[in-house]
């Protein structure tokens, strides 16, 4: 990378009034300069919300410390930020095979409820008796969380690819009918006793946690960490195996790059859209039937936070990596976990807010050069 | 060769427009050298040539759109100097743009006032309908003032454009290519609007690149080609189509290529009747029946927009025929996918390298491989062989000489002719037994133009079926065995001898039987 601004101009001791140019980027910007601006866009960030903190009558240094210790302090809290970032890792997963196609599927919420009610179906229609061995029910309910979410990608998907419907407005309106859905459930069908939530799931159909094996290793004890995070990882392989080694990944970019090329080069669109639509809801649905197996236990409402519309940030963030969607997800995690504890709802919020505008801003820079100039210089 | 002007009585009529000695240089291409016109109150000046000639550089020096680096213009007898098309619509010149500039979603009279100082805040838009509407009555150009754009046909869009400017008080009008976007009797239609404009004292400048048009509309004709004027401003009743062609198309020799004589073999590929229709839902084709066989480059010759562009796509799959077929080895390869044809060995090299031919961020190794990913050696079951593609483009950057820090560098940073040879060389590489190549060297430099011409003639001499669509006719002459020419959609004739004016004759629309007949 030549950043030839640094040699252009020996600096002269002229003064004067000075001018700030913007020249678009001829060449590549490194992967190292891609990193910098990513990082440097994140402080200005922490900066804008140490404002915000400092506003609102916080001091925003003993806030920062505060979320660093609450969610990366210890091991128990760090286990906290784990199970908060896997349901993350996954819709942020979902969102990167959409969005890598150039699909808009900010559907992950609905997708992501499909999958928990799907995983739920077995346990309370119930498709598998309660004292199934887990070797059983925890692939059977994988399947039908995926199944389910794919299904609910598979329809804006089926739309898209037949009858060029806007995928942003079908994703977004389904998340609605899933939401619905899924509040039938457990306000009539399901419901335990007139509360709206179903009965807890039998024990055999928990995704085992670090601290059931406390006993053999002791250090486990009380940490909530589940089996969805391995599950996570694994699919983060999963698709960056796909989007980089494979024939249909290579499809995949290439449609997302230039459609008419892939045209060009004899690969069927519409198929594509169809399966990379379910493939996205599929790992929505994972992210809800890790969370309601993982964490949650019985099917209820507000189960997620709004993690399918996070996982939109996540997957942007990342700039479309598999792997760092991972790490992006662990930060958000303890932004999640720890914000709640400087307040509910609200400034937290905003910090994901910030981030993400800071983020996208600092874009332009990899678009563009900036030189600054004396105006002597100019001419 | 030159004709002056000979009308030496023409001076006496007044002369609302004068460019003299006009200079307009882009990189690497000299747009317009030394270029003269003059435009006569009330007449209608045809501006003819071939694309690329440098008619719309001329008319967007004079519509205030580029600044000239030499050279004077004189309006009404007054140097101007535009630097913007805002000075030009003031000094009574206006231009109406092949692409129209219409918000669809507005209407006919919102769209004229759009921009201008008047109405300043309250839009008594009754009134102005009123105005607007005599104004079209006067001139013959009716359409309804209250109708949103996309209501209005195309023709009608091109009224409403004509109306702008007749509305912003313009009397010189500039209409670039107008007839390439309207149905026949639409064109009837707009040649009476410009009779009538005319009779009204207003002057048109008319550029085309149709002969028929030019002979059937115009009263005076100026020529160009690349960027020089071969004719200025001759009447029109003085000459014949002929002459015209013979001016538009020019007879340069260029430098010879290597071409072997060889007896080309059997047919691979057959073109049979085919008919088809454009994006616009117009016919693009009517009935083209061509053959191509082993060992020979046929030429396709013919301005652009006849149909050539809706050929390559329905011969590579990207387009349906509504009628006819083409057959690749004896079996049918239109209306089915694109993969049959690829895997049948179809080569296409489209004339949009960057949007068609190639995925501007995706690395050369990504774009290499666009046709043999899901073979072996480069696909491994599921999985694409990293390995492997990353040799395959190594080494089709070494035979073919693609200039690149890396394989894995995006193929947007390559220039023109560097990312025509990534483009050739994934064709060429895969052995196919047809290459459909269109405008293989458009807005390339002299060298990539060889090299890409030479590496034509190589496929022919390993005996591929080569379909050449080219504008160029000296690149023509120079690879192909016959030439074939096509005009609105139909095969005008086919000829082996290189005879320049019978080329361009068809080429503007006269049958080769005709052009025999009369010769005979």
């Amino acid at each position: 990378m030549t950043e030839s601004t640094s040699q252009s101009s020996p600096p002269e001791q002229k003064g004067g009034p000075y001018r700030i140019k913007f020249e678009p980027r001829i060449d590549e910007p490194s992967r190292w300069t891609q990193y910098l601006v990513s990082f440097i866009a994140l402080i200005v960030a922490l900066i804008l919300g140490a404002a915000l903190i400092a506003i609102a009558g916080g001091d925003p240094i003993k806030s920062y410390i505060h979320i660093a210790k609450a969610s990366f302090g210890s091991l128990g809290v760090l286990s906290d930020t784990l199970v908060k970032a896997t349901p993350l890792i996954l819709v942020g997963l979902a969102c990167t095979v959409a969005f890598s196609m150039r699909l808009w599927n900010i559907g992950a919420e609905g997708q992501f409820y499909m999958g928990a009610f799907g995983a739920s179906a077995v346990v309370l229609i119930p498709l598998l008796p309660a004292d199934t061995s887990p070797w059983i029910f925890i692939p059977v309910m994988l399947m039908a969380g995926a199944l389910m979410g794919a299904v609910w990608g598979f329809i804006p998907g089926l739309l898209k690819a037949y009858l060029n419907v806007n995928e942003i407005i079908t994703t977004l309106m389904m998340n609605y009918i899933a939401l619905a859905w899924v509040n039938f459930f457990i306000f009539a069908v399901w419901s335990e006793r007139g509360f709206q939530m179903s009965s807890m799931f039998p024990k055999t159909a928990w995704l085992p946690r670090l601290a059931n094996y406390a006993e053999s290793i002791p250090i486990f004890r009380g940490l909530t960490t589940h089996m969805g995070l391995i599950i996570g990882l694994i699919m983060a392989v999963v698709v960056a195996f796909i989007l980089y080694r494979s024939k249909w990944g290579y499809e995949i970019r290439l449609i997302g790059d230039n459609p008419r090329a892939a045209q060009y080069a004899g690969i069927n669109i519409k198929r594509n859209i169809i399966l990379v639509m379910m493939l996205s809801g599929g790992l929505a649905g994972l992210a809800g039937m890790s969370e309601i197996t993982g964490v949650v236990h019985r099917l209820q409402g507000s189960i997620s936070p709004g993690y399918g519309f996070t996982g939109i940030i996540i997957a942007w963030l990342a700039r479309l990596n598999p792997f760092a969607v991972v790490v992006v997800s662990v930060l958000f995690g303890a932004l999640l976990l720890a914000g709640r504890e400087i307040q509910p709802s609200g400034i937290p919020k905003m910090m994901q807010g910030i981030i993400l505008v800071c983020l996208i801003a600092s874009e332009f820079f990899l678009r563009y050069r900036v030189r600054i100039m004396r105006l002597a210089e100019e001419a | 060769m030159t004709l002056s002007n000979t009308n030496t009585q023409g001076v006496a009529d007044e002369l609302v427009v004068e460019m003299r000695g006009i200079v307009k240089e882009f990189p690497g291409v000299l747009a317009n050298s030394h270029v003269d016109f003059d435009l006569r109150r009330g007449e209608i000046h045809a501006l003819l040539g071939e694309n690329g000639a440098g008619k719309s550089t001329l008319m967007n020096i004079l519509a205030g759109l580029y600044r000239q680096e030499a050279g004077i213009v004189r309006v009404k007898n007054q140097e101007v100097r535009f630097s913007s098309p805002r000075d030009a619509i003031e000094a009574g010149i206006g231009m109406v743009h092949q692409h129209f500039m219409l918000v669809p979603s507005q209407t006919v009279t919102e769209n004229i006032l759009l921009g201008l100082d008047e109405p300043r805040f309250i839009l008594r838009l009754q009134e102005y309908e009123n105005r607007i509407a005599e104004l079209g009555n006067q001139f013959g150009l009716i359409v309804d003032p209250g109708a949103k754009i996309w209501q209005l046909s195309v023709g009608e869009q091109q009224r409403v454009e004509i109306l702008k400017m007749l509305y912003r008080g313009a009397n010189i009008f500039i209409m670039d290519e107008p007839t390439a976007v309207l149905a026949p009797s639409e064109i009837d239609m707009l040649v009476e609007n410009l009779r009538t404009m005319t009779k009204e004292g207003k002057s048109i400048i008319f550029i085309s690149h149709k002969l028929q048009e030019v002979m059937a509309i115009s009263d005076r004709v100026t020529v160009l080609r690349k960027g020089r004027i071969t004719a200025a401003g001759i009447e029109t009743k003085s000459v014949t189509r002929k002459d015209l062609a013979k001016l538009m198309v020019g007879r340069d020799v260029v430098f010879h290529l290597e071409k072997i004589v060889q007896e080309p073999g059997e047919v691979i590929l057959s073109i049979e009747d085919i008919h088809a229709e454009n994006d616009k839902g117009l016919p693009a084709l009517r009935g083209v029946t061509l053959q191509v066989r082993a060992g020979e480059i046929l030429g396709l010759a013919g301005v652009a927009g006849n149909g050539q562009r809706e050929l390559a796509q329905i011969i590579s799959g990207l387009r349906e025929c509504t009628k006819g077929r083409v057959l690749l080895n004896n079996e049918r390869i239109s209306n089915r996918p694109v993969r049959l044809a690829i895997d049948r060995g179809m080569a296409y090299i489209p004339e949009d390298r960057t949007h068609v031919g190639s995925s501007p961020n995706l690395s050369v190794t990504d774009n290499v491989i666009m046709k043999t990913y899901r073979k072996p050696p480069l696909a491994r079951g599921l999985a694409i062989d990293a390995d492997a593609a990353t040799g395959f483009a190594e080494e089709l950057k070494e035979t073919y000489d693609i200039i690149v820090p890396s394989v894995e560098t995006p193929v947007r940073l390559l220039s023109g002719g560097n990312l025509q040879r990534v483009i050739l060389a994934r064709e060429i590489s895969g052995q196919p037994s047809a290459l459909i190549a269109v405008q293989p060297t458009r807005g390339l430099d002299v060298g990539a133009i060889e090299g890409v011409q030479k590496l034509l003639l190589e496929q022919r001499e390993n005996g591929e079926a080569i379909l050449l669509v080219s504008e160029e006719l000296e690149e023509l002459f120079a690879l192909s065995d016959r030439i074939a020419v096509i005009y609105e959609g139909k095969i005008m004739g086919i000829v082996s001898d290189g005879d320049l004016e019978t080329i361009g004759l068809m080429m503007t629309g006269t049958p080769l039987e005709d052009i025999r007949t009369q010769g005979a």
